[in-house]
């Protein structure tokens, strides 16, 4: 069956099974930022925004995309980049493999709260498992983007939210 | 010292966050035959007919191999130095099946679905043999492993006859004499589980024929030198027809240092000639691969009213699962690696047993024995020190190792150590724990716990060690070449686990030639092209890959201060390297790197300098650490949350600080998941209950606490730049620091892991009960 899609911008017009999860599809079309941990929408290692919004791409059937917007994380480059900067001045990077399913929930996040306090990003972040970090250096790193943030906001250098583009940003929920 | 002891950024982790394809998934080629692996559903079976007829004949599906299919010859998955000290106890695809999860069967397919589908299309009838579930017992029931071909090529008491994968006993003075005239004595039991290692990327791996035939693994693996051994053993293929390569590795913590996606691949390509693939699901991982071994430990301390203690008992037993990947060692170490902290006592001994069980095989997994030997011997501390109304601290500052001691025990333990003591010049333990006391606030926290409704604060202590490297078994080598334009390429056969070891490395070889870091081009680790390296595990790449690093560079600038010589014609002695300068006394002239690499490549000398330079460990050069934790008791519920954990550590001279930091922060959470909410338990039909991750609960972050680590200033004068390991000692210290401040909370002990809210309420109902 055909899904029908816009992935990171591009309308996309895709292949699929009925059965298939959206990681997969995801993976089998070349977008292989978008990583897989456990298969059960344990971990968040898969997380992809749909509409805006956090989604476990391992656990959401493909066809739920039909005529809704995918956003992987090559679809953020600056944003994930920015962030990943932060990541890698922590320390909080090491194997990697969590880490872009966590950007894209630290961007998500980023649309829901304003200005995030210690225990809101630890609430928010709960389902992004991590082996490696032990989280500590992760807050740091997220802690220190949001400073970058809040004082990019008070320079007026952006309007509101992860998604730079505004035309591609989320509705308020 | 200007690159080392800084932090710098892991070179690869932009790339990494940002989502570039660099994970073994992400580079196997298009066309790969998907494989699925047919699991037991059985803890102990003989499989009497197996008919893949069905499954062959579906469209899409490419082969189907049982053990009909295969060659049967014994080996180890334990990715080991060789002789492997790991009983060859397994056989692929075997017609027996050891425990739930082992395997029957494979299927190559053109893609997933088709390869799952053809996977139930296969019919296998299997008769029952009886199950051995319990550790305790395993050693008076029929044995798991009746055949007569399994061996052992290293002498570790292996005896299948009666289940045993392997003993591992020794003695220093006499208990039998000294634990009698002991006033106080104190003895416990104490039990560990099965922890996994829950790395984010499963097991994968792709393998393919390159153009002359041979045969390319792509793994993700933290052992490529053994990957390629094993498989050249199991698949009775000469080891120069094999190449592995390893990729970036989303995490390993042990679980790749034992081979198991890279076999199924590997038959598919030779047997078809055609690339193929397998990613491993969660449940795989759980059920398949390998956890820690889950173990019980009686420990009796025999100490003077005063707090000295004069004599330690450890008896063991090791559950090894169905296979004893990793057991005798592990077991060994739980001993080794734990009875040499406490040198002041007149006697100690170990014995313990490896049993097999038809449980999910043991494995190697952070900590490797130790963490499970410390769990048991701290916890004894902490009671003894109860019995004794002495401070924990206290009782540790009495007896523990300090700086310039040794023990008999050390050249007891380590290969090829001889008689002559082994000082441990380097060893910081007592600023470890005096700098951790100072910062958890010790010494106020511990008088009474703090007591808020039903909720009660607590804490409680525990030190460790750990190795850096094998003293005398694990080699690894380094590879530089000088370019044109003065650059170097480091080649190496270790692996990068997810640490931050390559940059670690290139720091260390930038530090050592006196260059910057962009001189130096790493590239790790390709069985044919890098040197030797055992790889990512008993916490040696940066002491043993470091170290070889050093020999190297100390070669590569003996041999271009002899080309320069050569080139202002002149004699070595009038030569000196200074990294990007190459300064000539007599005559008086200099040369940059650059150009003398220019001129000794295209105009002057037409020469490479290419060295390969290597190290074994020689001697124990232990890290060390204190762990204090604070913890809340709900004592209506049960529920222990972590508050607060301070770890003060002993690595030597941190590479880089902060990268040593993140590993100790991220040890220790896996400890603290260890001591609270991993879980590892099974049905009575021997079936693994926590295999997703729905079940087995790993910490995330508000699950933590706070956790503070400092690293003290050591230096170790064998490590490169003074550098010991921080990988493993980081994880051990937690669980009895939490058990002990459950304990100074409300009172209870517990003495068996994980401290779940039910253990701990059980345990205050049967105290309150006690009580009335």
């Amino acid at each position: 069956m055909k899904l029908n899609t816009t992935i990171n911008g591009m309308p996309k017009n895709l292949e699929i099974r009925p059965d298939d999860y959206l990681v997969d599809v995801l993976r089998a079309n070349g977008y292989l930022g978008v990583r897989q941990g456990c298969d059960t929408g344990n971990c968040g290692v898969c997380t992809v925004h749909l509409d805006g919004k956090s989604v476990l791409s391992c656990v959401l059937l493909a066809i739920k995309a039909e005529g809704h917007e995918i956003t992987t994380i090559e679809g953020v480059p600056q944003q994930a980049a920015t962030i990943a900067n932060f990541f890698v001045e922590q320390g909080a990077d090491q194997c990697g493999y969590c880490t872009s399913g966590t950007v894209m929930n630290i961007l998500y996040m980023e649309q829901l709260v304003e200005d995030p306090t210690e225990e809101e990003i630890k609430h928010f972040l709960k389902g992004n498992l991590c082996r490696c970090t032990g989280y500590a250096s992760q807050l740091r790193a997220i802690q220190a983007y949001f400073n970058l943030r809040r004082q990019q906001k008070s320079e007026g250098q952006v309007p509101r939210g992860g998604y730079e583009d505004e035309n591609r940003k989320p509705e308020s929920p | 010292m200007k690159i080392v002891n800084q932090s710098l950024p892991k070179m690869d982790g932009i790339s990494l966050v940002t989502g570039k394809p660099v994970y073994t998934d992400d580079l196997a080629p298009k066309e790969a035959l998907v494989v699925k692996v047919l699991r037991s559903p059985h803890p102990h079976a003989l499989i009497t007919s197996i008919d893949k007829g069905r499954a062959e004949k579906m469209p899409g599906v490419v082969c189907v191999l049982t053990h009909q299919d295969v060659i049967r010859k014994p080996f180890t998955r334990a990715g080991q130095a060789y002789p492997e000290m790991s009983p060859h106890d397994k056989f692929l695809l075997d017609h027996r099946v050891r425990h739930v999860g082992d395997d029957v069967a494979i299927v190559a397919a053109i893609d997933e679905k088709t390869a799952e589908k053809a996977l139930k299309m296969i019919k296998v009838t299997y008769e029952m043999q009886p199950m051995v579930l319990d550790m305790e017992t395993a050693d008076t029931m029929p044995p798991i492993h009746p055949e007569e071909d399994i061996k052992a090529l290293a002498n570790f008491g292996h005896d299948p006859a009666h289940n045993i994968a392997g003993r591992v006993d020794f003695e220093l003075g006499s208990v039998d004499e000294v634990m009698p005239e002991c006033p106080v004595v104190v003895t416990h039991t104490y039990k560990t589980q099965g922890q996994a290692q829950a790395m984010m990327e499963t097991q994968r791996t792709y393998s393919y024929l390159d153009v002359y035939g041979r045969l390319v693994i792509v793994s993700s693996t933290q052992i490529p030198f053994h990957v390629r051994r094993i498989l050249g053993n199991a698949l009775d293929l000469p080891l120069s027809k094999i190449r592995v390569i390893k990729p970036r590795i989303g995490g390993g913590f042990g679980s790749k240092q034992t081979v198991h996606s890279e076999f199924y691949p590997a038959l598919v390509t030779m047997i078809t000639g055609k690339p193929a693939k397998i990613v491993y699901t969660r449940r795989e991982v759980f059920r398949g691969t390998t956890s820690r071994h889950a173990m019980t430990f009686d420990i009796t301390l025999g100490a003077d009213r005063d707090g000295k203690i004069r004599a330690i008992d450890m008896k063991g037993i090791w559950d090894t699962g169905a296979y004893g990947e990793h057991a005798a060692t592990t077991l060994g170490s739980a001993g080794k690696k734990v009875l040499t902290l406490y040198n002041k006592v007149e006697a100690s001994r170990f014995s313990g047993k490896a049993v097999y069980t038809n449980h999910v095989p043991g494995g190697a997994l952070r900590g490797y024995g130790v963490t499970q030997g410390i769990f048991a011997l701290e916890s004894a501390m902490n009671e003894l020190a109860e019995t004794l109304d002495m401070d924990p601290v206290a009782l540790r500052e009495k007896n523990m190792i300090r700086k310039g001691e040794t023990t008999k025990l050390y050249n007891m333990v380590t290969k090829g150590a001889g008689d002559a003591p082994m000082y441990m010049d380097s060893c910081l333990l007592e600023e470890c724990v005096s700098r951790g006391k100072a910062l958890i606030n010790w010494d106020q926290k511990r008088i009474t716990p703090q007591r808020h409704g039903n909720k009660v604060r607590g804490v409680g202590m525990a030190i460790s060690q750990q190795g850096s490297g094998l003293p005398n078994i694990d080699m690894a080598a380094a590879t530089l070449k000088l370019n044109d334009d003065g650059f170097f390429n480091l080649a190496l056969g270790s692996t990068d686990i997810g640490t931050g070891a390559d940059t670690i490395l290139t720091q260390i070889a930038a530090e050592a030639l006196g260059v910057s870091m962009d001189k130096i081009v790493l590239y790790t680790a390709d069985t044919d092209v890098t040197p030797f390296d055992s790889g990512a595990y008993a916490s040696s790449t940066t002491y043993t890959t470091g170290n070889a690093i050093i020999d190297a560079a100390d070669k590569m600038k003996s041999a271009i201060v002899t080309a320069a010589a050569a080139y202002f014609q002149t004699t070595e002695e009038h030569i000196s390297y200074q990294g990007d300068q190459l300064i000539c006394y007599h005559p008086e002239d200099s040369i940059t790197l650059a150009d003398f690499a220019n001129k000794i490549t295209y105009s002057t000398m037409h020469q490479q300098l290419c060295v390969t330079g290597s190290f074994i460990p020689k001697k124990a050069a232990p890290p060390y650490m204190a762990g204090f934790a604070e913890v809340e008791v709900d004592l209506e519920t049960g529920k222990v949350t972590p508050i607060d954990f301070v770890g003060v550590v002993d690595c030597g001279t941190p590479i880089n600080p902060r990268l040593a930091s993140v590993q100790a922060e991220g040890g220790i959470v896996q400890g603290i998941g260890l001591a609270l909410y991993e879980e590892a338990t099974y049905t009575r039909t021997g079936k693994l209950i926590q295999d997703t991750f729905m079940q087995y609960k790993i910490p995330g972050r508000a699950d933590v606490g706070k956790v503070r680590v400092e690293l003290l200033d050591g230096y170790d004068e064998t490590g490169p730049f003074g550098a010991k390991s921080i990988g493993e000692v980081v994880l051990n210290t937690v669980a009895p620091a939490i058990a002990d401040a459950i304990h100074h909370a409300c009172g209870v002990r517990i003495r068996q892991l994980p401290a779940t809210p039910e253990k701990v309420f059980m345990a205050l109902r049967e105290k309150t009960l006690d009580k009335k």
